[in-house]
């Protein structure tokens, strides 16, 4: 599997040679490189879902295929990004090696009913935390704390410095996410256009078709670092969007155990590498300083 | 020859004048396409190390375009194959003579031929779950498909078995036949090969439709080329993108073309064998297949 | 059943929009489609060449490939539209090569007679496809013409996709803000469809009694 990632990602530099020169394609070689060091020598108590999944060797993980430095399967199919970064993490302290996880797509509509239906075993997907989730399924983390933002052309012609200022522009987003919902309650007064996936957006964007585009920042970035020449992000959060992984409603056990993972990969610094391979990789920035894991 | 006798032979003048239009019509057609390809090029559109990255694999491109249509062709191929035979049973069912197999069968079709296909694959994935079915992207795909393409080939073999003369029903009872056998040697036989031209116009709409597979996520052909377009965006904005979306157009067009041209061989076989399918329309100039009834 | 009736607003503008964007594309569609069919029996070859290459092109591609290059692959020659206008258009070219091909079935199933009697009348192919074979097309098409327009009534669900908030677009909406409640979502949106599915079907199956000719 590696090995054809890393091919993967050599086509995709060889592209860049061949057209224009871009950053971002001599990046994605460094970000196929990462993983974490499985660990060989686990035991946990009998009938736990660790035991059970270290038991099995393998564990199936709902991510999103589309979403450029989280989850996103290249030509090969297989997803890069930091959500699977932090599944292949979690995955090593189960024993797990990275070639032995399942990943199955997940989109918006179908994250807790995939969960509550045990179809994975978890689910790591730019998943935001929030009370009508956690009436379903539980969830482990934060992990990493967005906000929703504003993408303008470059140059920001209109002059739009945060939500306030779409009033009577036309803004994109997707249909069925949370941050279209923001718009609709928050800021009526602006126009929505609602796509299926954020590249039409963008496309929208760039032919004219719309004023701006909202969702997390860190989608954007990911948008902005496609087209740097064309886009700009406007860098006013206005609502904080804490990612968490999803698992079975009750599994206090299993919840424990990602948490203490996860704090565990804050402290020696896995989490940072992990995002410099990734996310941070794409957007140019420096690891954020971790977020405080929430054990409800 | 073209079939419906609409004009004369036409006389030295009016060859003359359809001359002169088609010319003016041709130079208008030209005028659009090198209008378009002018446009497309002044946009960079053109450009051949943009098209290139669909032919080199490299890119990992062409693996990938060619893994979801065999993805595309699966769900194809069993939903046809599906579809037509309860097609086929559905349509026997609906001209039963017993009510209570005549009016839930009908109930049945007039239910999926009102609803988008959409919204059915919608249902089997997310809803079905709710009450304790669940169904792989692949199963309820395909039972998407199945299930609509069911009602509308229904309507088509049952307007098929209507359009065969009296005579041939009268002449099976006559010989002592039972209604099952008059059915099953007389009337189907003869209403599939009639209505071959339109079950064919439907099984490539059934095709097409597996695009919807993007809804529940199933990895078909435009899904795929939607994948490749996010992970290529990422990298280079919209470099790829327009490329991309015309190579899924241009296979889905290739592949359903050489559909329709194997119905319209096996049209023709069937033809010679003697037994002239009655209403099939004599082969049109143009070789364009049709969706007659 | 409450969650319905709380939303109904929501549900009542995705219908209107479903329907106007059904009502306009139809328009679309049938004018386009007449004029290709006209187009496909004609006496100058590049007329049948183009009309048959339209038909051929728009029956063999998906729709959202067809709405995709109304959508964004026209902006790559410098026009950009409207995204319900996109939508009426796509919906409405795309279901005129299946309109074509219908009303074509139509006049080839004109016993040839016909036209023979009114050429002989001394009409011209124009005036012998107006008063003689088209009304007697019309006629034999009203089946597949009405299968073909229903059809487009549930395509336009793939209009969700390209920013028209028509009936489908609820699913993800609606799905994502309230998760427990998706089968009264569904309920609500089938019902939307079939308001405008049902009674058509009635009306073509009417009409076809109505119209039929015996032969």
């Amino acid at each position: 599997m590696r090995i054809t990632r890393y091919a993967a990602a050599i086509a995709a530099t060889g592209v860049v040679l061949a057209g224009c020169s871009s950053d971002a394609g001599e990046t994605t070689e460094d970000a196929a490189g990462g993983g974490a060091e499985v660990a060989d020598d686990v035991s946990f108590d009998e009938g736990t879902t660790m035991a059970e999944l270290a038991e099995s060797g393998t564990i199936t993980v709902g991510t999103k295929f589309d979403q450029p430095g989280f989850g996103l399967a290249g030509p090969d199919g297989v997803p890069e990004g930091f959500d699977v970064e932090m599944a292949e993490l979690i995955a090593a302290e189960l024993g797990i090696a990275t070639d032995d996880i399942e990943w199955v797509e997940t989109v918006s509509a179908n994250r807790e009913s995939f969960i509550q239906n045990e179809d994975v075993d978890m689910v790591v997907a730019t998943y935001t935390i929030n009370d009508s989730r956690k009436e379903l399924i539980d969830f482990a983390g934060p992990y990493y704390e967005a906000g929703q933002d504003i993408m303008v052309a470059a140059g920001n012609p209109l002059g739009i410095e945060g939500p306030d200022d779409l009033a009577g522009l036309n803004v994109c987003s997707v249909e069925g996410s949370t941050p279209a919902e923001e718009i609709r309650t928050n800021y009526p007064e602006a126009t929505l256009t609602l796509f299926d996936v954020y590249s039409k957006c963008a496309d929208a964007l760039r032919n004219g078709q719309v004023d701006a585009v909202t969702t997390d920042n860190v989608i954007l970035t990911g948008l902005v670092a496609g087209a740097p020449d064309e886009f700009e992000l406007v860098g006013n959060p206005f609502t904080e969007e804490p990612y968490g992984i999803g698992i079975t409603k009750g599994d206090d056990e299993f919840r424990s155990f990602i948490n203490d993972t996860l704090e565990a990969s804050f402290e020696d610094g896995s989490w940072a590498e992990a995002w410099d391979r990734t996310a941070g990789a794409i957007t140019g920035t420096d690891a954020p300083e971790p977020p405080s894991v929430d054990r409800y | 020859m073209t079939t419906p006798v609409l004009f004369d032979v036409q006389g030295p003048r009016a060859r003359a004048r359809a001359r002169v239009g088609s010319a003016i019509g041709a130079v208008l057609v030209l005028a659009i396409i090198v209008f378009v390809l002018l446009r497309l090029g002044g946009n960079g559109q053109l450009e051949p190390e943009r098209w290139a990255i669909l032919f080199d694999p490299a890119s990992g491109v062409p693996q990938a375009l060619g893994r979801a249509l065999v993805r595309t062709l699966q769900v194809a191929a069993v939903a046809m194959v599906l579809a037509t035979l309860l097609g086929l049973l559905l349509a026997v069912g609906r001209l039963s003579d017993h009510r209570w197999v005549r009016v839930p069968v009908s109930a049945v079709i007039e239910f999926f031929r009102a609803i988008p296909l959409l919204v059915v694959i919608f249902a089997l994935y997310f809803v079905l779950p709710k009450y304790g079915v669940r169904l792989s992207t692949f199963t309820a795909l395909t039972g998407g498909l199945v299930l609509y393409n069911m009602a509308v080939l229904a309507e088509i073999f049952r307007a098929g078995i209507l359009s065969i003369d009296k005579g041939q029903r009268e002449a099976g009872f006559g010989l002592g036949l039972r209604k099952s056998q008059v059915m099953t040697l007389i009337l189907l036989p003869q209403a599939t090969r009639r209505m071959l031209p339109v079950l064919v116009a439907q099984l490539v709409v059934l095709l097409k439709d597996t695009s919807l597979g993007f809804i529940i996520s199933y990895l078909e052909l435009l899904r795929q080329a939607r994948g490749l377009v996010e992970y290529f965006n990422s990298l280079f904005g919209d470099r790829y993108t327009f490329q991309l979306y015309v190579a899924a157009g241009l296979i889905y067009i290739l592949i359903n073309v050489l559909l329709s041209m194997l119905a319209r061989y096996t049209e023709r076989r069937t033809n010679r064998a003697g037994r002239k399918a009655v209403t099939a329309e004599p082969a049109d100039q143009m070789g364009a297949g049709a969706g007659a009834p | 059943m409450q969650f319905l009736i709380d939303n109904f607003d929501l549900f009542w503008d995705a219908f209107l929009t479903t329907l106007s964007l059904s009502l306009l594309a139809c328009l679309v569609a049938l004018v386009l489609g007449t004029l290709l069919a006209a187009m496909r029996v004609s006496p100058i070859a590049p007329l049948r060449g183009l009309a048959t290459f339209y038909v051929e092109t728009f029956r063999n591609t998906p729709l959202t490939v067809v709405f995709f290059f109304m959508i964004f692959g026209l902006p790559q020659i410098d026009f950009v539209i409207g995204f319900f206008t996109g939508a009426v258009l796509s919906v409405g070219l795309y279901t005129a090569a299946f309109v074509c091909e219908a009303l074509r079935s139509g006049i080839n199933s004109v016993s040839p007679g016909q036209a023979e009697a009114a050429r002989a009348l001394g009409l011209t192919f124009g005036q012998s496809l107006r008063e003689v074979v088209l009304p007697q097309a019309f006629r034999t098409v009203v089946p597949p013409l009405g299968n073909v327009l229903i059809a487009m009534v549930k395509n336009t669900s793939i209009a969700a996709g390209f920013s028209v908030s028509e009936l489908s677009s609820l699913l993800p909406r609606l799905v994502n803000a309230s998760a427990g409640d998706l089968t009264a979502i569904l309920v609500g949106v089938v019902v939307g469809y079939m308001i405008i599915t049902l009674p058509s079907a009635l009306a073509v199956h009417r009409i076809e009694r109505r119209v039929a000719i015996l032969r």
